[in-house]
């Protein structure tokens, strides 16, 4: 790492029990300002491409839905998305319908939890325990349909493995009229609330020009406004026949990264109705004998944004490559265009901004000169919320409470 | 195929001279083969010319070369255009670098030296970022020939 003695180094990461990544970001600051940004990642690198070349095609989902818990959906249908390319196999029209379903539930649960953490980083902790709230019964639902709550393990090549019941579908249906009033109720109140258009507001700005040249991708680059959407530029799934909108915001900041994480849980909504509506009659697979040589891109827009599957066959029965790239990881170094500049009560949400895992801001220490430790994460958790409550105080606000909504 | 995706046909054949094939496995995948010499030219045209977006990059250990696959996004139509590189020189692997034409690049050119021993010519910071640093030098995982 790049060490600099003279200069004061905020050490965020790398390590915390509890959370599957791990980063390790290291801020050059000067006072409160941050100057410079150094990343290091690959603390839990698991060797998954080599290992996929050691896996039949049929079993190669089951290694991708671990890529990441939260995104267990988005990877294997990415990857299958390239070997039916290779293949050129088109599935049932149910497994397609099947595959949005499960998809969009997942981009629900997983903007929920984004929005439950950001509001814990800045000191609105009843936002954290509502939206994580309003998670349990998405994945209530998902454990209904899959077996599971992550890591579904339901899609493979040809088609899918679980059908949607006939009973799980008013299931379906009521716990969506939830999910849209609370959603709604929580958009609402980020939207109308002054603290959090102080706190937010011109903080971590990704200008268009960067997000560019980082090739950022969901809603990190869509905050920016960048209209790229894998299900809109490049339709897989049955996302071409449904009806709803790319959200968009120009600012670049961290307000607009959750107003299009927060009004991409209402269209994910919008979708699933649609498809649970038109969900056809039949099959869900159809048998696949074998993959012939060649080579396929598969894409889906998982909740972070695009990722992308490059697979090569030769004819056999495995890959010969498989390539993975996960959104986080054109995500992430966005952060030297995003925190340089920023002051240090502002990191914490700006590194949550573009949703990467959050092991990196669980575990901060900010070293002085001399390799003392001066703060640890918990001190500046807390500079972060002093910073909300003295805003509070200024503006003169009554404290935030959902229930008045 | 839409006019867009015809105009970006069109628009290839000015780099036609430093390709040796294009292949298009789909209406929306592009294959542009060239040799290593001229990928660095090819993907500024993509990237900066034709506005594309970069996806990633993919490093492959061939029989006899080594093949990097710079994968571009065409937002607009949908269509993947992936570069195509042959590195043929298997005992000094090198190619030029995009990440000082774009910076997202970085990262994935210093994934493919630590797992296949490609250089980077012209890399900005050229450190490891997957390999461990007590990880021996000379050692490259995603070798065919690489035994554990």
């Amino acid at each position: 790492m790049k060490a600099n003695v003279n200069k004061p180094i905020l050490a965020v990461g790398p390590f915390h029990p509890l959370q599957e990544e791990m980063e390790y970001f290291q801020l050059t600051i000067d006072g409160e300002i941050v100057t410079d940004i150094d990343m290091r990642i690959s603390y839990n690198h698991r060797g998954i491409e080599r290992l996929s070349e050691t896996l039949q095609f049929d079993q190669v989902p089951f290694l991708v839905s671990r890529v990441c818990g939260i995104c267990s959906a988005s990877h294997p249908l990415a990857y299958i998305n390239a070997v039916e390319e290779i293949a050129g196999i088109t599935p049932p029209e149910r497994a397609l319908y099947v595959r949005t379903i499960i998809n969009e539930l997942e981009r629900i649960h997983s903007h929920l939890l984004w929005v439950g953490l950001a509001g814990h980083f800045i000191g609105y902790d009843t936002v954290f325990m509502w939206a994580w709230k309003y998670r349990e019964p998405v994945l209530d639902l998902l454990e209904e349909i899959t077996g599971n709550r992550n890591n579904y393990g339901n899609v493979k090549v040809g088609g899918c493995r679980e059908d949607i019941s006939d009973d799980a579908i008013p299931r379906i249906q009521k716990e969506l009229e939830g999910i849209e009033k609370k959603t709604d109720m929580l958009t609402k109140a980020v939207l109308d609330d002054p603290i959090i258009h102080t706190r937010l507001k011109g903080v971590g700005v990704l200008t268009k020009g960067s997000a560019v040249e980082y090739a950022v991708t969901g809603p990190t680059a869509r905050g920016s406004g960048i209209a790229i959407d894998a299900r809109y530029d490049d339709p897989y799934a049955v996302y071409a026949d449904l009806d709803w909108e790319v959200i968009t915001q120009t600012e670049g900041d961290v307000f607009a990264k959750a107003v299009v994480r927060l009004l991409e849980i209402l269209e994910s909504v919008k979708m699933i109705r649609q498809a649970v509506k038109k969900l056809p009659k039949g099959p869900i697979a159809i048998e696949v004998r074998e993959i012939p040589p060649g080579e396929g891109c598969g894409r889906a827009e998982a909740p972070r944004g695009e990722t992308f599957h490059y697979v090569r066959s030769d004819g056999g029965n495995r890959p010969v490559r498989h390539k993975i790239r996960a959104p986080s990881y054109v995500n992430v170094p966005s952060f030297r265009a995003s925190c340089i500049g920023q002051h240090i009560a502002d990191v914490t949400i700006t590194l949550a901004a573009v949703d990467p895992c959050y092991s990196c801001t669980e575990r901060l220490a900010v070293v002085d000169g001399h390799s003392n430790i001066v703060h640890d994460y918990e001190a500046l958790l807390k500079l972060s919320r002093e910073k909300t409550a003295r805003i509070k105080k200024e503006i003169g606000t009554p404290e935030f409470k959902l229930e008045d909504f | 195929m839409n006019m867009n995706q015809e105009e970006l046909n069109n628009r290839l054949s000015e780099i036609r001279d430093k390709l040796i094939n294009i292949e298009q496995t789909m209406d929306s995948r592009i294959f542009l083969l060239c040799e290593a010499e001229n990928s660095f030219a090819v993907s500024k045209f993509l990237f900066e010319d034709m506005a594309l977006r970069f996806i990633i990059a993919t490093g492959i250990d061939s029989e006899d070369c080594f093949e990097i696959l710079y994968h571009f996004s065409n937002d607009e139509t949908g269509c993947v255009v992936t570069v195509k590189a042959f590195i043929r020189d298997r005992e000094d692997p090198s190619i030029e670098s995009i990440t000082p034409l774009i910076p997202g690049a970085e990262w994935i050119e210093r994934e493919i030296h630590d797992l296949l021993g490609i250089n980077f010519n012209n890399h900005p910071n050229m450190r490891r970022l997957i390999l461990a640093d007590d990880w021996p030098e000379g050692v490259y995982p995603l070798r065919k020939d690489f035994k554990r």
